[in-house]
């Protein structure tokens, strides 16, 4: 739980589907599903959801949040875009569910260990630290994320696939101490938080 | 009346005289079907061949002509010489197309065109030239009545005098619009479909009292109704007590429909305070009038739940099992009155399936833009009252829930006010005809939801389908009920919005027209528009068995004083079901008769027993089996060389004397080839199919006495586009028939 998800609550009462609306990507189009469930049906990972597509505009409709926001539904998304393709109402859907594991991301509402979550997260900070992506440093970071011990256990089983990639020239060891960097690095740190800002401000998720 | 003079022209073209004998079937036409005169043309249909055929009628007076060409539904404008009669032999579809190839097959198609050749002769031998209806000059009343002032009523009178006829409006209120007139605004019938539109009720009463061909009847219903197109006679009455007759020449019915009685729904909280139908938010929101919607307490409605199919689509048998069409629309409208006045306002739709025909999806999306939230669910528990609770199924999240609302709407059904049931009424009649008292209190009780109060002999109203809406042909003629003259429109008929009740109105009054026009010309209504015969009945050798009134599907006979038919010929669809049911043959048409058709079986030249070449009869509906068989010929599909089709009217003209001459003639076998019957009938005489297939049931213990297998007579359901399966259903009866064995009738014909 967090700030931001109680003042939320405050908020917006039980209107759960006005504050995806204001607060969630492309959350205004939620309304407009007719429950056909063509993207429950279209979704290559559909058996793997607790809650398929259609299901959860259903259940923003009647107002679960909780149990919308705390379920990993949202996460299993692979952006096939199948859904969007085939909705005959034409909406968003893989950008709404991006939207709401973003939206649940920040109400700090996901469950712990949700390995999309962590991946992603993971890929972000390193992408934000030097304003590129630098693989070996998010490659260990991420075989070490649960421990040195299975960071061990995950390096040594992806040890021919390293070793392929150091002798293809794939994979420069010199990386680890920083590697390749963007020139402008604060420029960018700058742009990225007036985007937020502007993008939280819009959602009005500024604190 | 001059001499009959018969002539026969047989045609070689299309490849007939290549492959058929011209020479022999010119001699049989002669010798054999005593033809005075008989040509033979390679290109009949042509210019020439035609001026050849109009040449002998003009100068060799003749009055009956067999053309032995293509299939009777082919070149009907080259071949139109309305002033003789005219049989036509089916050499081409019949024979040329649907015989195998090969020279192998030469001696059974020669002998299937000789067959036609003689039933062509047979045939046009016994037709005369139909004269038209003889009482037309009282046929000649072309003011349309149209009952009902509603959306459908307004609509078809307005179209029937735009169109240059007098109309009569009778309205049973005291002012027209009818449920329409009770609504606030109407689901929108054009582009964008994004809001409720006025309902235009006003405009269309002014523009109904501007028009100087339409005489409304207002406080007025109609006392009874006699007559025939043409000359229907009616008495209007006044709510005074005033009764006023007056002729008309057809009569639209529009008689609407009444919304399903909500006390019947105690579990969707009828009668508890804050629980209303659609009909009571309409009247909510005309109080409004565009402000806030206020409930009966005052209190604004900040929150609404409409449950869909409440009393609706019933499986249970408890209410209506049917789904009404448009109360999805309305519901969509009516949350759109919420959210216009005030977007703030909750609104939530609680529906199976949500059904909005015609552009109703735009409509569904405009309601969803303007937020109303649609739940799929259903419904099981109303509680009403200062904070009301609708408990349903979330039928997508699979699970018991409930939302809470200052007003609960809930979408009722249509029920037709479509008048008495006839099928109730004929049993109540019969019992109060013969002397029963509670019978007849019955029968009063009975006839005051009548409409029309028809004096027919077949009961005081339009015949109804199912759930209680007026029959109308739903498959071929739309608005065409079983009573000649009268049409169907609006929900009276089937379930329907506002939108296609107008577009049905408008249907209805074409087809009020079309039948005025053709009863002023003597003329039969659909489906054979412009037939001039009529039934003609030798009334000397009637035995008064009322089999034709009471199997004419359409009403057209009723009964005198001494229990003799008394046709109606403007009622009358020329089916011939009547000719069919007679069991002493008095009923024939100048063009088409027990005759024609009796003759065209005993012309056919059955081989003996020790030929080994069976023969078998078809009776072919004309309207899809005949063309389903000529099909199979346009289709190069081949059939049994050994049969012999005959198109008849309907199958329900069929008299059963064909069948027992056949069989005595020598036939192996008989098909008798009708459309669908039943629930969902093809029939276009409604009822001939099903008369056929009653009758036919009866005749199994006949063929036993006969000493014949009951196999010897099969009926069977065609379709007009069975073209593939009726060579198939042909070639396997063949097969039965070579195992049975041939006829032992052969030979005592």
């Amino acid at each position: 739980m967090s700030d931001l998800n109680t003042q939320a609550v405050a908020r917006y009462k039980n209107n759960f589907l006005r504050e995806v609306e204001e607060r969630v990507e492309e959350g205004n189009m939620v309304k407009m599903c007719m429950q056909c469930g063509v993207c429950a049906g279209s979704c290559p990972f559909g058996p793997h959801w607790q809650h398929s597509p259609q299901k959860i505009f259903m259940m923003i409709r009647a107002g679960k949040r909780e149990e919308l926001l705390t379920s990993d539904s949202m996460w299993m998304c692979t952006s096939c875009y199948n859904c969007i393709v085939r909705c005959p109402r034409k909406l968003p859907i893989t950008h709404i569910i991006h939207g709401l594991a973003n939206y649940a991301h920040r109400l700090k509402l996901v469950p712990k260990g949700q390995p999309t979550r962590d991946v992603t997260k993971l890929f972000w900070d390193n992408l934000m630290k030097v304003g590129r992506i630098n693989e070996l440093t998010f490659s260990l970071a991420l075989y070490f994320k649960d421990g040195l011990v299975q960071g061990i256990k995950n390096s040594l089983a992806m040890q021919s696939a390293g070793l392929g990639l150091l002798k293809a020239g794939r994979l420069n060891p010199m990386e680890i101490f920083g590697g390749h960097k963007c020139k402008e690095q604060s420029g960018i740190h700058r742009m990225i938080a007036k985007a937020r800002e502007i993008e939280d401000g819009r959602r009005g998720l500024l604190a | 009346m001059a001499d009959n003079k018969f002539a026969a022209y047989i045609c070689s073209g299309c490849g007939i005289g290549d492959t058929l004998d011209i020479a022999g079937l010119e001699k049989i036409a002669t010798r054999e079907g005593k033809m005075a005169l008989v040509k033979s043309h390679p290109f009949l249909c042509n210019a020439e061949g035609v001026q050849l055929i109009k040449d002998d009628i003009e100068k060799e007076a003749v009055t009956h002509i067999c053309v032995a060409a293509c299939s009777r539904r082919a070149k009907t404008e080259a071949f139109n010489f309305p002033t003789v009669s005219m049989s036509r032999a089916n050499l081409r579809e019949g024979v040329l197309w649907v015989v195998a190839e090969g020279a192998e097959h030469d001696e059974v198609r020669q002998e299937m065109a000789e067959d036609y050749i003689r039933m062509g002769c047979a045939e046009v031998k016994k037709m005369s030239l139909p004269q038209g209806n003889a009482k037309r000059d009282q046929t000649q009343n072309k003011t349309i009545l149209v009952v009902g002032g509603g959306m459908s009523g307004m609509t078809a009178a307005l179209a029937s005098a735009e169109a240059g006829y007098e109309v009569a409006l009778v309205e049973k209120t005291a002012a027209l619009g009818g449920f329409a007139g009770k609504l606030w605004k109407r689901v929108p019938f054009s582009s964008p479909y994004a809001d409720p539109q006025a309902t235009g009720v006003a405009e269309m009463a002014a523009k109904i009292s501007a028009n100087g061909r339409i005489k409304v009847h207002l406080n007025t219903t109609v006392a009874e109704t006699g007559g025939a197109p043409g000359r229907f006679k009616v008495k209007l009455a006044q709510e005074s007590g005033v009764v006023n007759d007056m002729t008309v020449g057809a009569i639209i019915q529009a008689s609407g429909f009444t919304p399903y009685d909500m006390a019947k729904l105690p579990e969707l909280g009828a009668g508890q305070a804050n629980v209303v139908d659609q009909a009571g938010l309409e009247a909510m929101a005309c109080a409004a009038n565009g402000g806030a919607i206020k409930r009966a307490d005052g209190k604004e409605v900040k929150s609404v739940v409409f449950v869909q199919c409440a009393g609706q689509r019933d499986e249970t048998g408890t209410h209506l099992a049917y789904c009404s069409g448009h109360c999805c629309a309305t519901s969509i409208k009516q949350a759109m009155y919420f959210k216009d006045a005030n977007p703030e306002v909750d609104t939530v739709v609680v529906y199976d399936d949500l059904r909005v025909p015609g552009m109703g999806e735009d409509f569904y999306r405009s309601a969803q833009k303007k937020g109303v939230v649609f739940t799929k669910g259903k419904a099981s528990k109303v509680t009403g009252g200062d904070s009301c609770k609708v408990e349903f199924t979330d039928l997508i999240l699979d699970e018991p829930t409930s939302v809470d609302a200052d007003l609960v709407v809930l979408a009722t059904g249509q029920v037709a006010n479509a008048g008495v049931n006839l099928d109730a009424w004929t049993e109540v009649n019969t019992a109060a005809e013969g002397g029963n008292e509670e019978a007849k209190q019955k029968r009063s009780e009975m006839k005051t939801i009548s409409v029309l109060n028809l004096d027919y002999r077949q009961g005081p109203d339009v015949p109804q389908f199912k759930y209680g809406f007026a029959d109308s042909h739903f498959i071929c003629f739309p608005y065409e009920t079983r009573r000649t003259g009268i049409y169907a429109a609006g929900p009276m008929r089937r379930p329907m919005d506002m939108l296609q009740a107008t577009e049905d109105a408008t249907g209805a009054a074409m087809k009020a027209i079309q039948a005025v026009e053709n009863a002023a010309q003597g003329r039969a209504a659909h489906p054979r528009a412009g037939d001039l015969s009529y039934p003609i009945v030798r009334l000397e050798g009637c035995t008064q068995c009322k089999r034709c009134t009471v199997e004419c599907p359409f009403g057209a006979i009723d009964e005198d004083e001494k229990r003799f038919p008394v046709f109606n010929e403007e009622r009358c669809r020329r089916c011939g079901t009547c000719m069919g049911a007679c069991p002493v043959r008095v009923i024939s048409f100048e063009n088409y008769s027990c005759d024609t058709v009796g003759m065209q079986v005993k012309a056919v030249n059955v081989p003996d027993e020790d030929e080994e070449k069976p023969r078998i009869l078809i009776l072919a509906c004309e309207n899809d089996a005949y063309p389903a068989l000529d099909m199979a010929g346009v289709q190069r599909l081949t059939y049994s060389a050994y049969v012999r089709a005959i198109p008849v009217r309907c199958l329900g003209s069929v008299n059963t004397i064909w069948i027992t001459d056949a069989l005595n003639q020598g036939f192996d076998g008989v098909m008798m080839m009708g459309c669908k019957k039943g629930d969902d009938y093809q029939c276009h005489f409604v009822k001939g199919s099903e008369m056929a297939y009653y009758r036919l049931s009866k005749i199994g213990d006949t063929l036993t006495q006969l000493g014949l297998e009951p196999e010897r007579v099969v009926t069977e359901e065609v379709a007009i586009t069975d073209n593939a399966r009726v060579a198939k259903l042909i070639n396997d009866y063949a097969a039965q028939l070579n195992d049975l064995g041939l006829s032992p009738m052969k030979g005592f014909g």
